[in-house]
């Protein structure tokens, strides 16, 4: 029953002040923003929320997916640092609020609520069975609950592990992680095929479900990598981390970094070659006006300027440079969502105002507030798993 | 080692003194010990990479990833420049309908192209810069320690160059941080100014050889083998080419006609072909004149008719003056002619002057152009009855 050595156990559950501060500040002026947002434009400010709900269940289902990974991989060197992902997925039982005003705001955003909609379009019959409003609530309800459970069992074990430092809880997270990952991909893709694709429901993308997968991951690890960067390097981290285990952050945001525009560009020229009308819908007005800085900007954004910035070695291994590498993909990963999402409002050039504002803020805000409040009733470090050690001797 | 070093010392150099480990920890250590001393010209050799050796060794940070990188881009640039150049300046292709410098589809060629010059030039870069290749003689080939570490065990050589170096006092350290097997190593200074095994004649010739009966064989193969029997299967076949003759059937077709009478799908007899007053009299307009079927025929019209015609059916076309002018539509004989007389005539022309629109507009098209050119007559001489 003892701690391992190492572990600062004042440190534990001492998540400074200011981050959940911090996350309040933004959360309010968040909130603030979205309602302000709705009484201009109700219309624009739900495509806003659309963003945010992206985002928030992007990170957060990114994060157990993190979790997962770490289980079923029986991976050492991430040991030390798995609370972080356990407490930025803790925002996935909330996902509801975000999604709960939308379902009322359907008729707004989904082009397909409207019946009239599916008239005289063979493509779009096909699609009815699938894309009506019962069948969309439903669906979103059980995906959300599925995340919710797979969270709170895995969670769960994590954390009884702390005090009964049972073993064979690791083995039961493992079996539960494996039995997650594959329901993990057919949640997300129907989550991303329900709140994104179906913005423009006669666009189909086989490879979509794996984009938004790849942006939310990153973003996931991004967030993970500043907090526990910053901490470390502040001397708050319960543990001490090397410069290896930065190095291990640093390689998979630079993979994600290069599978998200594998991806991404695969389903472009794919569309872009065949020059189909129900697959070029989606890029014309994406490639035309101001919307075509933006996806050039994308690319530059999210992969070209960090792909430069995290290629040596010694870049994956400073830690300013990863936290400054982290921030910029978060900005990155919001640019994505506002690239997909908000082309589909205003198809004739980009638009900015307090609805993007508040996508921003109020995403963060979320976020950081549920991770604080999370991290300051539980341990920082997984004290009682049997890898800790290990994964604190870690070096490459 | 010892046996040769009794037999000709007197040629021979000290090279260093080797030492055995057999576990990486040790080895690390050892190093660690090395370096505090102040030993400089030392190098440690292990069968895989040892995680820790290299700062502990403080080696600097190797250049091959900087190489690799350069290179790559170039590889990339190349592609780019090359697909550019080909595609759309020296012979200009349009595919797909694409313009000519579509890049989006070289970026998979980029990407090959960036991996292909990245991989070559790392292991070539690895070969020449820092293996020295074409050298190939090492004073420890061929040494027991060699054969260890490339194995099994961990080694370390302390080489004769570094300026602190006693060979005794080195032994003595080595023994003290636990190495096994400690010997000195000695070479013939001959063996370092050997000719090069890869460029002696005979293997640069044995390369030539190869490839030329490679490259032969393959010619061979492709080219010759697959036109002679039994291997000719595919460039010989039992089928009809274009422009011969079919040996099979009596008339030299290798398609049969179809049966007489018969009708494509989708395909309307039409039995009145140059019968205009067989079509004036028989034929009727088969469709209702919807709102639909009015602005199909309006848009049809506009398409096709009215770059003669007009856009009022009056002849006053944009072609004016470049072509025959069509009479106006609005012309008492034309009024009062029956829609089949319209029909027969947008199906097979008129008098060689309006060509066959049979090709361009399906049938029910035809007949939505009728009702749209009905509509355009009652509209330029209107009567109390049609004004409602």
């Amino acid at each position: 029953m003892t701690t391992p050595q190492n572990v600062d156990t004042n440190k534990l559950k001492n998540l400074p002040h200011s981050y959940a501060r911090t996350g309040w500040v933004l959360l309010t002026i968040g909130i603030v923003l979205t309602v302000l947002s709705f009484a201009f434009n109700p219309k624009h400010a739900s495509f806003g929320l659309i963003m945010t709900l992206t985002y928030v269940g992007g990170v957060g289902i990114g994060g157990l997916f993190w979790v997962g990974v770490e289980y079923v991989s029986s991976a050492v060197w991430s040991t030390a640092m798995r609370r972080p992902f356990e407490f930025l997925a803790s925002v996935i039982p909330y996902l509801i609020l975000l999604a709960l005003p939308l379902l009322f705001k359907m008729r707004t955003v989904f082009e397909w609520t409207h019946l009239n909609y599916f008239k005289d379009d063979p493509a779009m019959i096909v699609k009815a069975p699938y894309l009506n409003v019962p069948f969309f609530v439903v669906r979103t309800v059980v995906v959300l609950a599925v995340w919710a459970l797979f969270y709170f069992l895995i969670v769960k074990n994590s954390r009884r592990q702390d005090e009964t430092r049972d073993q064979s809880l690791t083995t039961r997270n493992i079996k539960l992680s494996a039995g997650f990952m594959p329901v993990f991909a057919v949640t997300l893709t129907i989550f991303s095929i329900d709140w994104l694709m179906s913005l423009t429901p006669s666009w189909f993308s086989t490879i979509f479900a794996v984009y938004v997968f790849a942006g939310s991951v990153l973003a996931a690890m991004a967030f993970a990598t500043i907090i526990i960067v910053l901490l470390n390097e502040k001397g708050q981290f319960p543990v001490k981390l090397s410069r290896d285990h930065y190095y291990n952050l640093g390689a998979f945001l630079f993979a994600f970094i290069v599978f998200w525009a594998y991806i991404g560009f695969s389903q472009f020229i794919l569309q872009w070659y065949g020059n189909l009308r129900e697959e070029t819908m989606y890029y014309i007005p994406r490639m035309h006006g101001s919307w075509a800085v933006v996806s050039v900007a994308l690319a530059l954004v999210e992969f070209v300027i960090p792909f430069f910035m995290l290629v040596t070695k010694p870049a994956k291994m400073d830690p300013k440079r990863l936290v400054f590498v982290s921030v910029w993909l978060l900005f990155a990963h919001a640019l994505d969502i506002y690239w997909m999402v908000m082309p589909v409002y205003s198809s004739g050039g980009t638009v900015f105002g307090i609805t993007e504002l508040a996508f921003l803020v109020l995403s963060i805000g979320i976020i950081l507030t549920v991770f604080s409040t999370t991290a300051r009733r539980n341990n920082m470090v997984p004290v009682g798993d049997p890898k800790l050690q290990r994964g604190l001797e870690f070096h490459l | 080692m010892s046996e040769m070093k009794k037999t000709s010392q007197a040629v021979r150099r000290l090279y260093g003194v080797t030492a055995l480990f057999d576990r990486p920890e040790r080895l690390l250590h050892a190093v660690g010990e090395v370096v505090k001393q102040g030993i400089k010209s030392y190098d440690a050799y292990t069968p895989y990479p040892v995680h820790g050796l290299d700062t502990k060794m403080k080696l600097k940070r190797s250049m091959i990833g900087a190489v690799t990188l350069v290179v790559g881009l170039t590889g990339a640039s190349l592609l780019l420049l090359f697909t550019w150049w080909t595609n759309s300046i020296d012979y200009p292709l349009v595919i797909g309908g694409k313009p000519l410098f579509s890049w989006p589809s070289y970026v998979p060629l980029m990407f090959e192209m960036t991996v292909l010059f990245g991989a070559v030039s790392t292991v070539t870069a690895l070969l020449v810069i820092w293996l020295n290749l074409p050298r190939n003689s090492h004073p420890l080939h061929d040494t027991d320690f060699m054969k260890k570490v490339s194995n099994d065990r961990f080694g370390i050589c302390i080489e004769a160059t570094d300026p602190q170096f006693d060979e005794r006092s080195v032994k003595a350290l080595l023994e003290k941080l636990g190495g096994a097997s400690v010997e000195a190593v000695y070479y013939e200074e001959r063996e370092l100014t050997l000719r090069e095994t890869i460029l002696d004649p005979k293997f640069i010739g044995a390369i030539v050889v190869v490839a030329v009966l490679t490259s032969g064989a393959a010619y061979f193969g492709f080219n010759k083998m697959n036109l002679i029997r039994p291997w000719n299967s595919l460039t010989v076949q039992d089928k009809v080419l274009p422009e011969t003759q079919s040996a099979f059937y009596a008339d030299g077709f290798a398609m049969r006609p179809p049966v007489k009478g018969t009708v494509a799908r989708g395909q309307m007899p039409y039995r009145y072909a140059s019968d205009i007053p067989g079509a004036e009299k028989y034929m009727k307009n088969p469709i209702l004149p919807t709102k639909h079927v009015m602005e199909l025929g309006q848009r049809d019209f506009n398409t096709y008719c009215s770059p003669c015609h007009g856009y009022f059916a009056d002849g006053q076309s944009r072609l004016q003056g470049q072509f025959p002018v069509p009479p106006s539509l609005h012309i008492d004989s034309l009024v009062t002619a029956p829609d089949g007389l319209y029909y027969e005539v947008i199906t097979n022309g008129y008098q060689g002057v309006m060509p066959s629109y049979e090709r361009q507009i399906p049938r029910d098209e035809r007949w939505a152009i009728i009702w749209y050119i009905r509509a355009l007559q009652k509209a330029q001489s209107p009567e109390v009855a049609n004004v409602k």
